[in-house]
């Protein structure tokens, strides 16, 4: 059986279509690597072999029989445990909804991903109901990180960058509602794209924050993002939030290069509260791309406490019956913080809804004069598993909540990023590439020519 | 806000939301409410005029 962990998706499936292997080979490989290598990582919570292997058997048929195969044929991909699988109860990282009937159907995203022909293989581990930025579980274990498996993953969507990260699968999909795909991202040194508020559908997936929640992927190379972001694109009226825009395919853009593009580095908020890593990689990325020009977000600590506000007690509002029948079945972490959330006036809550259309006006008119913007992903390398607090410009502050500092004033107002990483030693860290409402075909062009330059890459990590 | 104005909120809170308040419990539902309201204060205190609009069904 040939050896298919760390190939990227597009380069299986070209092997795939041209007949170079069969589906069957690659998702058996995906497999055995998922049966051994995840002892360690805990990055799933369910295995769909027999689903994958018979969509395999499906796809190495029609090529046999001539028909096309789709761009991402015999990918295997796997989500994190909030999408609804088909048989699976849909358990969102908890103990409670994993007692709920199994899903009749398919999400619809990975419906698109299977329809290009990618193959799910499973469903991945999170944070509890998705209210973390750790990657730790109380009821699964933690996802641990693949570069030292002593350190966090960064969550909620844990499971979704310990396997990406570890040559598990070649692409995943997870949830960001205030930075679950970035952090990982970062934190893993893997690629992750959060598009624009309303882009892919979050139709039967379980929410979090409704005004914040953004579904999308993660990969081990930029293509390979562009590629399912391109698979997974569409209107879907079975989401409230999604927004009726034609398809913009990202993939006949992506090597275009930066001729053109006006290109900033965050200051002020952004240049504060990192280890030296993190402004280590901003500033290593602004150099390959040859940015010298800073650009301010306005109030942007306002906007992270509007953010943190609406998310706690938005959260409250959806959890609010479950606390009440069940309150010790909860991660107590998450528990406690639902709790203080319902008890936030409502007048604070429709300021902070107020504060988020004036800061999203201001923010979004940065983008008449740059096409993108430079942060940091998140203020430091992993973790320890289990690590409480770190110090940020000496203070010292919980980790969980704080590891999203970065993120959350960006996903608040729906701005598309994609998120590239480092390869910094002894651990990766990432770097957002933020841009304008729908122009995540930028910020995808951006992280190809820095892949290209050598600059960002998914580094192998150490297999013990 | 001192702990007895902060208990006094929790449990009067909890009360009237029916919510389960295990003692155990209160240190820390007592930081997160105060986190909370120190941020909340940063958008209380931000001038916004009368006619501005929430985001609640958000487009950008």
């Amino acid at each position: 059986m040939a050896e298919w962990t760390f190939a990227n998706g597009h380069e299986i499936a070209a092997a795939v279509s041209r007949g170079e292997t069969s589906a069957q080979a690659v998702v058996e490989s995906a497999l055995a690597t998922i049966q051994t290598r995840d002892q360690v990582l805990n990055a799933f919570t369910d295995v769909t072999a027999e689903r994958a292997l018979a969509r395999a058997r499906s796809l190495d048929a029609a090529r046999a029989a001539g028909k096309a195969l789709g761009p991402l044929a015999g990918v295997p991909f796997a989500v994190k445990n909030l999408f609804e699988v088909e048989g699976l109860a849909t358990r969102a990282g908890s103990k409670i909804n994993r007692e709920l009937a199994p899903a009749q159907h398919d999400s619809p995203l990975i419906e698109k991903m299977e329809a290009q022909g990618a193959v799910l293989v499973g469903a991945l581990n999170m944070g509890e109901y998705a209210y973390d930025f750790t990657g730790e579980n109380v009821h699964d274990g933690p996802s641990r990180n693949p570069h030292d498996v002593t350190r966090m993953t960064g969550g909620s969507s844990g499971g979704s960058g310990g396997a990406v990260a570890g040559g598990l699968v070649p692409i995943a999909l997870g949830s960001d509602t205030n930075g679950s795909i970035r952090v990982p991202s970062s934190l893993c040194g893997i690629f992750g794209l959060k598009p624009t508020y309303g882009r892919l559908s979050r139709a039967r997936s379980f929410p979090f924050v409704v005004s914040f929640d953004h579904l999308g992927p993660f990969a081990r190379c930029t293509r390979d993002l562009a590629l399912s972001y391109d698979a997974m694109q569409g209107f879907d009226a079975e989401d409230a939030g999604s927004v009726d825009r034609p398809v913009e395919p990202s993939l006949s853009n992506l090597s275009r290069g930066l001729e053109g593009l006006r290109i900033a580095v965050a200051g002020g908020y952004f240049r504060k509260q990192a280890y030296p890593e993190a402004l280590q990689a901003v500033d290593r990325v602004a150099k390959a791309l040859n940015v010298s020009r800073e650009v301010e977000f306005p109030e942007v600590e306002r906007a992270r406490a509007a953010a943190y506000v609406i998310t706690t007690t938005e959260g409250a509002a959806l959890h609010i019956d479950r606390l009440r029948a069940r309150a010790s079945d909860f991660d107590p972490a998450v528990r406690d913080r639902l709790i203080a959330g319902a008890m936030i006036p409502a007048s604070l809550v429709v300021k902070a809804q107020k504060f988020r259309r004036w800061y999203r006006d201001q923010v979004v008119a940065l983008f008449k004069d740059v096409d993108a913007i430079i942060a940091p992903s998140t203020p430091c390398t992993a973790p320890v598993i289990g690590q409480q607090t770190f110090t940020l410009d000496g203070v010292t502050l919980p980790v969980r909540p704080n590891l999203g500092i970065y993120t959350q004033p960006i996903s608040f107002i729906g701005l598309p990023v994609v998120a590239v990483p480092v390869p910094l030693k002894p651990l990766p860290i990432g770097v957002q590439i933020i841009t304008a409402p729908w122009k995540e075909d930028i910020a995808l062009r951006i992280a190809q020519s820095l892949e290209e330059q050598g600059v960002v890459s998914a580094p192998r990590p150490p297999l013990n | 806000m001192n702990d007895d104005v902060i208990y006094a909120w929790i449990r009067s809170s909890a009360a009237m939301l029916k919510l389960p308040l295990d003692p155990a419990w209160l240190p820390a539902i007592q930081a997160h409410v105060e986190v909370t309201f120190r941020l909340a204060k940063l958008i209380d205190e931000f001038p916004l005029p009368d006619e501005a609009e929430p985001a609640p069904v958000y487009e950008i």
